[in-house]
């Protein structure tokens, strides 16, 4: 069987791991070639944090360098969008002129972050915070005050590095607490004051009116919502991301309210065309995070390499996250409702702990500062086995709810 | 111990009636080798008598309501406010209601205040409670309150009956001497009646489970079966007694069967009981609460008694009736005549010549010639304002009385309440007008008489706390300034001695045995160095084995013992409650209570009752009863006992109000008392049990006060800490918000809160990370490791340990390894069942494995159970 080509659309995190997939399944199937528009090879998106905090440097991010992609057989262009797709003769165009041939084409060009839709959202010194050339400008501001607004995970991690940085950081956020779509008010307080604790400012509650210019078209300040002034040097926007569809629009491929529609095999519209990773839309839902990503990667791999029996499904997993060394992990619905049963266990020094019941089943949690029993509550919270047995041991986690250390004890013995 | 450390003092145990000899150096204590009580033993209470001392705690200053005040302000008013009652309503409006923790001294010079100088006859003991109608039973039989043999005699006899004791807990250094002896000679008898199978019947070789309160039944049997057999001594009667016929007549003669039905008793456990005792002339019968608490509790005794004139067997080596006291002190209070219805020294009231010579001998104004009031009708004076002025040393009435909380309603309504006492927080305290701070053991200097009347030192060898004073001290002020300064001008308790030792030639003049006239001229230096020694002191070991007895013509009295009343219980209270004493516990904790090692046996009240009664009313082992009588209820754990029959409950008596919030048996007790000796009957109150399901059960750890719910006990953990573990339970749910009324302060709260399952946790914590206050409540019963719980008292968590703090449970295994059945190596049963598990197969090997039960020896009968 002649190779069939496949062109890969986007090098970021999805891209690879499905191509380490496919590799595993059918290294030979395809003669590969990827475009991505960042230039250099493939490095640990997640690491940017670190990276910017300074504890780490560029090259410890590298995951995929281009030596990876030649031992592969891998035809890698790089530092060049993709300008155009030809479905009807299954040919992409690049920026840099290449036209390349497919048999079969994945997007997996990822999302954009979201842009400030206010006045003054175009001044210089309005940056974001997604892509090393992002982090690099971060890293190259003098110590100044800087203005985050958004207050969900990269927003936080962006003003956790950058206090790190040694600049004096105000984040603005709409809500009450911060990461709000995964903490409930008590561990978003929690945060609000480790963070605090550290040095960061918080402006709760309020958004960005306007961001304000010097006159000759640099950012100098954010105006709040209630008429407040915050002084900026910068101002980094991290409020949310958005699917990456222009391509897939343009050729005409079925989109979703948000992202590039795929089926339960990844397959778009084309069946030719695969899509995967933070520009997809399955079943109405667009991701963010690294789980679904890899899984769909893993389902899409599955298909191309024509061993497709696989089909990808959302399943919820636990958000784990770190900020400047505070452990977090929440799933589910970690709020609750009407009806639900809530058990807090708060050590104000340590952890804190919510678990949310329903019909004495774990529907949704949040672990703060202390995630080692992680694994046990999301087995529970994914398994949602009736619970009644363990309700008084289960604030106290695994240990507490094994069997009984006598038993355990007298087994040993014997 | 180490002979270069503080001197060694030998002393004598502040706990039961044996009365054993101690050395002690101050920071460690043993047996003395030298003491004819125990010669070198101690049980588990006396083990950690010295865990019960230090100022924390104790009752420091005088005070005079809330107000501290001097000595000589405090004095001031007592004297007052007794001669203004005195002058105003006359000696009779006026009383002493004192203790057998008192020692002989201090007992003397209340008495002779009372009756010689005040001209009142109102001075009535606690001792009323528990030996008066022994005493009642000994002069009616032999003339005077004598305990005719000596504790040699439980080794000397054949065979042994106990009666209405649980030797193995309440007197635990007699039960081992007697264990010891019959194990050098297994053909010795022991034969224990009692309607509970307690931990004495360990060692019996026939237990007989008679109904409760039937003992005159069962002995007047036996004076009649002995007689039908011709089993009677004919020739001692007739030389040495009077009043056998009728003794018989009442005795009655049902046959064996019949009788044997009404005591619940197969017949031929009835008959071996009497064959025993017909062939074998070496008979100790030795009975102790369950035959003088009782409405008939003189005829009990003296039903026991008759059988041994019967015999001839009184007074002779390994032969007689043995009375054991309960107190250290009981029956050197009975000698100084410490009871409303004696003089002094054995003498009686009501006999003229007797007062003349008090008098002549006090120099005494007027003596009452009339009997005080004793102790339940005491308090009903008090109740009803005849009494208006009473002073309480050394004892806890509002929890040891019967209708204990009428006594309550009558201390609070009362004029002038002085309590004496060396504690700081007991039940009674909290209704005195004016409080005085005593000595305690080990602090305060003088003699103690024993159940075979021994006497034995109890010296100084620690200094006064705080202003603390002896009491015989506060009462010489006392006398003083009511303008007696000149009977009372003792230097000390050796000359307090003298006295009273002097004052026992006017028994010896009129016939009696009491006689300590020799040591009327000792030195201080004699004094100090007294040996132990028993009155009289001119006499052998034994009284009365010469058959010469104390009455006027020498002759014993045979009694005729009525037979027992039916017990009164009825549909509403079909149960009856018996109540005693516990391994590891005394009296109302106000001492044991300061050492939590004697909580490790038993931390909670409780009610025992037989499974199937349990079954019955809807109970389970570790569930809770409201047990409920005609004049109060109490509320306690139910724990499941087989030794019990269907319609008996037992309830111990120690807990008062400072250590469960409703647990004070004797407020259920009704206040009937034997008609000859006024003696309450605690063991026999027909009560009622209901479950009590509570909503919630908490453990709280902590040093604060019980919060206010409705089942708390208080379980001391850490004396140098003060801290406290409580156990808490609740009918109704409890909203969190109240938490703080019951916790302390703290830097920090730890939190738990599951509102829907009513399950919550609070741990409160110092700036330093150090344990302030812990809390678990829940729909079950937590448990937690509280040794773990205890150490984080002391010193800071690391990381690890804070994670488990909620949980209450370091992970080292401590949480279930039941209770402490050896208290003196702080064996659990989770090691027991280990070391049985593991090949242990006696009670010896047990004690090569894990040490249980080679100190003191008191846990034996329970480790023997482990074995079964």
């Amino acid at each position: 069987m002649t190779a069939r080509r496949l062109v890969v659309v986007g090098n970021g995190m999805a891209a690879r791991r499905l191509l380490e997939e496919l590799l595993a399944r059918a290294p030979r199937r395809y003669r590969i070639t990827v475009v991505g528009d960042e230039p250099g090879a493939g490095y640990n998106r997640v690491m940017l944090s670190p990276l910017l905090a300074g504890a780490t440097g560029e090259d410890a991010i590298v995951t995929h360098p281009a030596a990876w992609y030649r031992r592969h057989g891998i035809r890698l262009i790089s530092g060049t969008p993709v300008t155009a797709i030809d479905r009807r003769r299954r040919q992409v165009r690049t920026g840099a002129g290449h036209r390349l041939a497919y048999d079969r084409l994945v997007l997996a060009t990822g999302a954009a972050p979201r842009r400030l839709a206010l006045p003054g959202a175009d001044l210089d010194g309005v940056l974001s915070f997604r892509d090393l050339a992002d982090t690099r400008r971060l890293q190259g501001l003098a110590p100044r005050a800087l203005v985050v607004v958004g207050g969900g995970f990269l927003g936080l991690e962006a003003a956790e590095a950058l206090l790190r940085r040694g600049h004096r950081v105000t984040l603005v956020h709409g809500h009450g607490h911060p990461l709000n779509q995964q903490l409930d008010a008590s561990a978003g307080a929690r945060l609000r004051a480790d963070l605090e604790a550290r040095g960061l400012r918080f402006v709760l509650n309020h958004r960005p009116a306007a961001l304000e210019s010097d006159g000759r078209g640099a950012v100098t300040a954010v105006r709040l919502d209630d008429g407040r002034r915050l002084p900026a040097d910068a101002v980094i926007q991290a409020v949310g991301i958005e699917p990456r569809v222009a391509l897939a629009r343009q050729c005409g491929l079925a989109l979703g309210r948000h992202g590039v529609r795929v089926d339960d095999t990844l397959q778009t519209f084309d069946p030719r065309v695969y899509a995967v990773g933070e520009c997809v839309e399955h079943r109405g839902r667009t991701f963010g995070l690294v789980a679904p990503l890899y899984h769909q990667a893993r389902v899409c791999a599955g298909h191309l390499a024509e061993q497709g029996l696989e089909r990808y499904h959302f399943e919820g997993a636990a958000t784990r996250l770190k900020i400047g060394g505070i452990d977090l992990l929440s799933a589910g619905d970690f709020l609750g409702g009407e009806g639900d049963q809530v058990i807090t266990l708060d050590d104000p020094a340590g952890g804190y702990r919510r678990l949310v019941l329903r019909d004495h089943r774990l529907v949704g949690l949040v672990l703060y500062g202390d995630v080692a029993d992680g694994p046990f509550y999301e087995t529970l919270w994914r398994e949602g086995r009736d619970l009644s047995a363990l309700r008084l041991k289960l604030p106290f986690g695994e240990a507490a709810c094994a069997p009984s250390r006598p038993a355990a004890a007298e087994e040993a013995a014997a | 111990m180490n002979p270069g450390a503080q001197p060694i003092t030998k002393t004598t145990c502040p706990y039961c009636g044996v009365g054993c000899g101690m050395l002690t150096d101050g920071a460690r204590l043993r047996g003395d080798g030298d003491h004819p009580a125990n010669a070198g033993r101690l049980c588990v209470k006396g083990s950690s008598v010295l865990d019960t001392l230090g100022e924390q705690g104790r009752l420091l200053h005088p005070r005079i309501g809330d107000r501290r005040v001097s000595w000589d302000r405090a004095l001031d008013e007592v004297a007052g406010r007794f001669r203004r009652v005195i002058e105003d309503h006359g000696p009779e409006a006026v009383a002493f209601y004192v203790s057998g923790q008192l020692l002989t001294e201090d007992y003397y010079v209340a008495n002779k205040l009372m009756k010689g100088f005040l001209g009142g006859a109102n001075i009535d003991t606690n001792s009323r409670l528990c030996m008066s109608s022994a005493v009642a039973a000994h002069k009616r039989a032999f003339g005077e309150d004598v305990v005719p043999g000596c504790y040699q005699d439980l080794e000397l006899a054949d065979l042994v009956v106990l009666t209405g004791s649980n030797t193995a807990w309440a007197h635990p250094i007699v039960y081992q001497r007697l264990a010891a002896a019959k194990k050098r000679r297994p053909a010795m008898k022991v034969v224990v009646i009692d309607p509970r199978r307690t931990a004495t019947c360990d060692l019996a070789d026939l237990h007989l489970a008679i109904r409760p309160g039937q003992d005159v039944a069962l002995f007047n049997g036996l004076l009649r079966w002995l007689h039908d057999h011709d089993a009677l001594d004919r020739d001692y009667i007739d030389a040495h007694t009077r009043d056998f016929q009728a003794a018989l007549d009442a005795a009655g003669d049902q046959p064996l069967a019949g009788l044997a039905r009404r005591l619940g008793l197969p017949a031929a456990d009835l008959d071996t009981f009497y064959q025993w005792f017909a062939r074998t002339p070496r008979t100790v019968t030795l009975f102790s609460q369950g035959i003088n608490q009782a409405r008939n509790g003189t005829d009990q005794g003296n039903a026991i008694i008759n059988a041994h004139l019967g015999t001839g067997r009184v007074g002779r080596p390994g032969a007689g009736p043995f009375s054991i006291t309960g107190q250290p002190n009981a029956m050197g209070g009975r000698e100084v005549g410490g009871l409303a219805n004696q003089l002094a020294v054995h003498l009686d009231l009501e006999d003229a010549a007797h007062r003349a010579a008090v008098a002549d001998f006090w120099d005494a104004p007027a003596l009452p010639a009339e009997p005080g009031l004793m102790a339940v009708d005491l308090f009903q004076a008090v109740a009803d304002g005849r009494v208006k002025a009473i002073w309480i040393l050394a004892t806890n009435p509002v929890d040891s009385m019967p209708e204990a909380d009428r006594v309550r309603a009558a201390l609070e309504a009362c004029d002038t309440v002085v309590v004496s006492d060396c504690m700081a927080d007991t039940d009674t305290l909290a209704c005195a007008d004016i409080a005085l701070p005593a000595l305690g053991w080990g602090e305060k200097d003088g003699t103690v008489t024993n159940s075979e009347r021994c006497i034995s030192r109890q010296p100084a060898f620690l200094p006064a706390p705080g202003e603390a004073r002896p009491d015989w001290w506060a009462l010489c002020r006392v006398a003083e300034r009511l303008g007696y300064g000149a009977a009372f001008d003792y230097a000390g308790p050796a000359d307090i001695f003298r006295e009273y030792a002097s004052m026992t030639g006017l028994a010896r003049r009129f016939g009696k045995q009491l006689d300590l006239s020799a040591a009327g001229d000792l030195s201080d230096h004699q004094y100090q160095r007294w040996a132990p020694r028993a009155w009289p002191l001119d006499g052998g070991a034994r009284c009365f084995g010469d058959g010469r007895f104390s009455t006027a013509d020498g002759r014993a009295r045979f009694v005729a013992c009525a037979p027992p009343p039916a017990p009164d219980t009825n549909h509403r209270r079909p149960l009856l409650l018996n109540s005693g004493r516990l391994r590891d516990q005394w009296h109302t904790m106000t001492r044991t209570g300061r050492a939590p090692a004697l909580f490790s046996h038993r931390d909670e009240p409780f009610v025992d009752m037989h499974p199937r009664r349990a079954a019955r009313e809807g109970l389970e082992e570790g569930g809770f009863a409201r047990v409920r009588g005609d004049v109060g209820e109490a509320l306690a754990r139910v724990r499941l006992d087989r030794g019990l029959g269907e319609d008996q409950l037992f309830m111990p008596m120690h807990w008062s109000d400072c250590f469960s919030g409703r647990a004070r048996v004797d407020a259920l007790v009704p206040a009937h008392t034997d008609p000859v000796s006024g003696q309450p009957a605690f063991k026999h109150t027909p009560v009622a049990v209901a479950p009590w399901r509570p909503a919630w059960h908490g453990v709280m750890l902590g040093a604060g006060a019980p919060p206010a719910v409705d089942y708390w006990a208080r379980i001391p953990l850490d004396r140098e800490m003060a801290l406290d573990r409580y156990v808490l339970a609740g009918g109704a749910p409890v909203e969190p918000a109240r938490f703080q009324d019951w916790l302390p302060a703290a830097a920090q709260w730890l939190t738990l809160d599951d509102p829907a399952a009513g399950h919550y946790r609070r741990a409160g914590l110092d700036g330093e990370g150090r344990l302030v206050a812990w809390l678990a409540l829940a729909p079950t019963p937590p448990a937690v490791d509280v040794d773990w719980l205890a150490g984080a008292f002391r010193e800071p968590l690391d990381v690890a340990g804070r994670a488990r703090l909620l949980l209450g449970d370091g992970g080292q295994g401590g949480a279930d390894r039941g209770a402490v059945i050896c208290t003196c190596y702080q064996v659990r049963e989770a090691t027991l069942r280990e070391a049985v598990a593991g090949g242990a197969d006696s009670v010896a090997a047990l004690g090569r494995c894990c040490r249980a039960g080679t100190n003191c020896g008191s846990c034996i009968p329970e480790l023997k159970a482990f074995l079964a």
